[in-house]
């Protein structure tokens, strides 16, 4: 029995020490915001935060995170990065079908906690990880530079207070 | 598989492609034929169908009002990326007049008579063709409803309904002072008959469509909360993994479980004809015991099946082949000289970031699945014949789809699943390893083309001669496009009609079919990504050899063509052709008209002294007719391109002894966000026909880029991926 600390909360989980912990959030604690893409790091749809770190969550035996602090797409929007980070995705609508995006924000926020003025080449550093196959790149560089500044860099969608869906 | 656009009745061939670009699926369609497909108004079924989802209000299959609570807005086509959530959520909102804030939206059960996009007869989400062949439906949708709250309104209050307004939600009468809302309504609008004619707003007083409305899916998806097909869980479900023979069509011989069944949490290992899968509550946990089984194949008919022999064998048969013509016509005997090319385009995987995977539940008496689908009736018909279910005990439930790009418009992986669950009682999550998906995937196949031009004495071609060599795609997917001969559109698709103006033309296929168990799919721009990077290549070719500008040869032969002239000249003042650029800095332009939009696209690269392309710019300039979403329109030029130029630079799939040799992004290699330039989109503003906007980008952007590098280099590549070997700079040395 392994107890990890995941979203400020203490969970206890029967899993064997080698199994990465992409597979403990999604399939054993119930949270699937963190996606599998390649299993091999090396798209970033797995991304989470350890400690405030960005890592990737496929390669990560659960066994080696003791007391670490985890921190999934599902919470990051109670960061000030985070939030800033989600803010600024929906502004200038970094999305398309949606699948990297989880794993893309959280490496942005991760970048934004350390970094909160990136640069271009910041950018390029911190999210040349992570694959986006419906090709959001142009917007995610603005949408990371609009979170840094506040200042809208490229056209605004219209915002209105969306309902959640679609429903199940 | 691009399509005309709708309400055509018999459409000449030459009708078809000036309104949609293409007429493979004409056939396809079976124009005329009277089989129902998605309605403003009810239809057999509505009724039923409105009923068991217990909605108040169903004007048809595609809204639903309740007594309380948002507008439920029922989505015909499924959301892969490109948008079509938020855009066809406009457009019935925009007629219906309520705001985005006042809907939900949700994903259609598969019934083709409800939700079929008429112009492919079925509920399917391919070839640009959602907002072409549905714009006007959806909005005869909305208004319909709106009708009918108005009457239901007047009829209660005992007024005119001419002198009932409405607005965002609510129907309201001036002189009595009275309104309503449209929950308050509901009831009695389901009593109002369904008027015969309603009246569509005037474009100029839309008040969402053709503003850059922020997506209804994204703030579930930058959040975590969005479910796809991957992230389904329901009680007592196991998680498949599977192998599946390396070798195209091997079986499977023989397994020893011992080691498998030792490892924990094991539950059953089932035999399938071309492979193995483990289940276990978790992917972990049935990856290592599948990892864990001893196997040994039958590797069958095509081991000795390579991709070298495969463009040996298109060399040959484009040669000696016996040719299906698309057309043939105007003065061929004209002579003059003459310049050839040979274009090669490689075998595609598509690589959704989502892998394939689909829950599957058989059950004595019904099979329900869980699958993010681009065809859902076709996954239906597919399970109903592995279980011997009718089609009406197969429920289907679409999801969000992790990218589409023409994988999830087969069903190789609803079935694998069905063999699976069927042999056992519970749920099975079946999930493909990346290694799965893209050994596994039915691939974009290779293609060599043969094009000759006879030029006049200023070097603009008279004679255009195309000979491509590959296999179809429908012949196995839908037979029923092909024409009596065999000849398959798709094939010569932006290739048998150009834009420019050219007196002689004479373009043909000869087929050449893959292996047996080896299928083929489609492609994010289909026929049009095969066929523009060799068309725009070679009138590049051409430019070069008359010693001209490549825009102004472009420009010259289509002066006759305002609509991709304008697109042309826009791309071309956006980036500044013309300016000077350092050494080894070059810029390539690209045209061409895909899916009814006009299309151009410039890229600028830089290639190292070692051959390595960096795209520093792309410019695009779009014309596609009506616009609903710009923001949609530029996201989507924007992402084509990179997917476009992501598989020129990286992408092949090879075949060894009849395996494929790649397994994952390693070495199936995507474009990353440090490789990716500034790309600015330019809408170049039309009232119409209107065109499809997915796989625009995507099917422009190779040759641009592919232009550019001879730009830069002097060196001409026709073969796809581009080999950086061939680009290292002689002057520099052995670097």
């Amino acid at each position: 029995m392994l107890t990890l600390n995941v979203n400020g909360e203490d969970r206890s989980v029967e899993v064997p020490e080698d199994m990465p912990l992409l597979w403990v959030l999604r399939d054993v604690i119930g949270l699937t915001g963190t996606k599998f893409g390649c299993g091999i790091a090396q798209c970033g749809a797995c991304t989470v935060h350890v400690d405030g770190q960005a890592v990737r969550s496929c390669v990560l035996p659960v066994g080696e995170l003791g007391d670490a602090k985890i921190t999934t797409v599902e919470a990051i929007g109670a960061t000030p990065e985070g939030k800033k980070i989600q803010d600024a995705w929906l502004a200038v609508e970094v999305v398309q079908c949606g699948y990297c995006q989880t794993g893309q924000v959280m490496s942005a926020a991760a970048l934004l906690r350390h970094n909160p003025q990136p640069t271009d080449e910041d950018i390029d550093a911190a999210m040349s990880g992570n694959i986006c196959r419906c090709g959001t790149y142009v917007r995610i560089r603005q949408a990371i530079h609009q979170a840094a500044t506040g200042k809208p860099v490229a056209e605004q969608t219209i915002a209105y207070n969306l309902q959640k869906g679609p429903a199940q | 598989m691009t399509l005309p656009i709708p309400d055509v009745a018999q459409p000449s061939r030459r009708a078809l492609l000036q309104t949609g670009g293409g007429f493979a699926l004409a056939f396809f369609l079976g124009v005329g034929s009277a089989r129902a497909t998605i309605s403003a108004r009810p239809q057999p079924g509505d009724a039923e169908l409105a009923a068991r989802e217990g909605a108040t209000f169903a004007p048809n299959a595609l809204i639903r009002i309740d007594r309380e609570g948002p507008v439920r807005l029922v989505m015909p086509n499924v959301e892969m990326g490109q948008g079509v959530y938020t855009t066809e959520a406009m457009l019935l909102a925009e007629e219906l007049d309520v705001g985005l804030d006042q809907v939900i939206v949700q994903h259609a059960p598969p019934i083709d008579a409800l939700y079929g996009t008429p112009l492919l007869k079925s509920q399917t989400t391919g070839g640009s063709t959602t907002v072409r062949a549905n714009w006007m439906i959806l909005r005869e949708a909305g208004a319909v409803a709106r009708a009918m709250l108005i009457s239901a309104a007047a009829e209660q209050w005992g007024v005119p309904a001419a002198e009932c307004v409405t607005k965002a939600g609510v129907v309201k009468h001036a002189a009595s002072g009275r309104s309503a809302t449209y929950n308050e309504l509901a009831e009695a609008a389901a009593r109002q008959q369904t008027p015969e004619k309603v009246g569509l707003k005037d474009p100029k007083d839309f008040k969402l469509v053709g503003k850059p409305m922020r997506r209804i899916d994204s703030p579930s998806k930058v959040d975590g909360s969005a479910i796809f097909g991957i992230d389904i869980r329901v009680p007592d479900m196991q998680v498949a993994y599977v192998i599946t023979c390396p070798t195209a069509g091997g079986t499977l011989k023989s397994v020893k479980e011992d080691e498998a069944r030792k490892q924990p949490g094991v539950k059953d290992v089932i035999r399938l004809p071309h492979g193995v899968a483990v289940t276990a509550p978790n992917y972990w946990a049935a990856k290592k015991a599948a990892e864990a089984l001893e196997i040994e194949w039958d590797h069958g008919p095509n081991v000795d099946f390579s991709t070298e022999g495969l463009f040996k064998a298109l060399d040959e048969a484009s040669r000696t082949g016996k040719a299906l013509v698309a057309r043939s016509d105007g003065p061929l005997d004209r002579k003059g000289k003459t310049i050839e090319a040979v274009y090669q385009h490689p075998i595609l995987a598509h690589a959704p970031m989502e892998p394939l995977n689909a829950v599957v539940h058989v059950r004595p008496d019904a099979c329900e699945i869980w699958v993010g689908s681009q065809v859902p009736t076709r996954a239906v018909g597919a399970a109903a014949k592995l279980t011997g279910l009718p089609e009406d005990k197969i429920i289907l439930h679409n999801q969000y789809l992790g990218g589409g790009f023409g994988r999830r418009l087969e069903v190789d992986s609803v079935e694998l699943a069905v063999n699976i669950a069927k042999q056992v009682p519970y749920p099975v999550k079946m999930i493909w390893s990346r290694e799965h998906d893209i050994r596994h995937d039915i691939p974009r196949t290779a293609y060599l083309d043969r094009v000759s031009a006879v030029v006049d004495d200023e070097g603009y071609p008279v004679v255009w001669k195309d000979r491509t060599c590959g296999a179809s795609v429908p012949k196995r997917w839908a037979p029923q496009m092909l024409r009596k001969d065999g000849f398959d559109a798709d094939l010569t698709e932006c290739s048998d009609e150009l834009s420019y103006d050219i007196p002689a033309f004479h373009v043909e296929w000869v087929p050449h079919d893959m292996p047996e168990a080896i299928p083929i799919g489609w492609w994010r721009g289909v026929g049009p990504t095969h066929n523009i990077f060799k068309v725009e290549g070679f009138v590049d070719e051409l430019a070069h050899a008359a010693g001209k500008d490549p825009v102004e040869f472009r420009r010259k032969m289509l002066t006759k063509n305002p609509r991709p002239l304008s697109v042309l000249n826009k791309a071309a003042e956006a980036i500044g052709w013309g300016e000077k650029l350092p050494p080894r800095v070059g810029r390539g332009v690209a045209f061409a008209s895909p899916f009814g939009s006009h299309v151009c696209a410039i890229a600028e690269v830089e290639v190292s002294p070692r051959g390595v392309i960096r795209i520093r710019r792309g410019v695009a300039a779009i014309d596609c007719g009506p616009v609903m979403n710009p923001n949609t329109v530029e996201a989507q030029i924007q992402g084509g391109l990179i997917f476009g130029w992501t598989m020129a630079l990286f992408n092949e799939i090879t075949f060894e002894k009849g395996a494929v040799k790649q397994s994952n992004f390693h070495d199936y290699r995507m474009m990353r966000l440090n490789e990716t330039p500034p790309i600015e989109v330019h809408i170049v503003k039309n009232e119409g026909p209107i065109g499809g906007m997915g796989e625009v980008g995507t099917a422009i952007a190779a040759p641009a880029l592919a232009n550019a590098v001879f730009a830069a280099t002097g060196v001409r590549l026709r073969r796809l991926p581009l080999d950086p070997r061939l680009l290292a700079d002689p002057k520099a040395g052995a670097a």
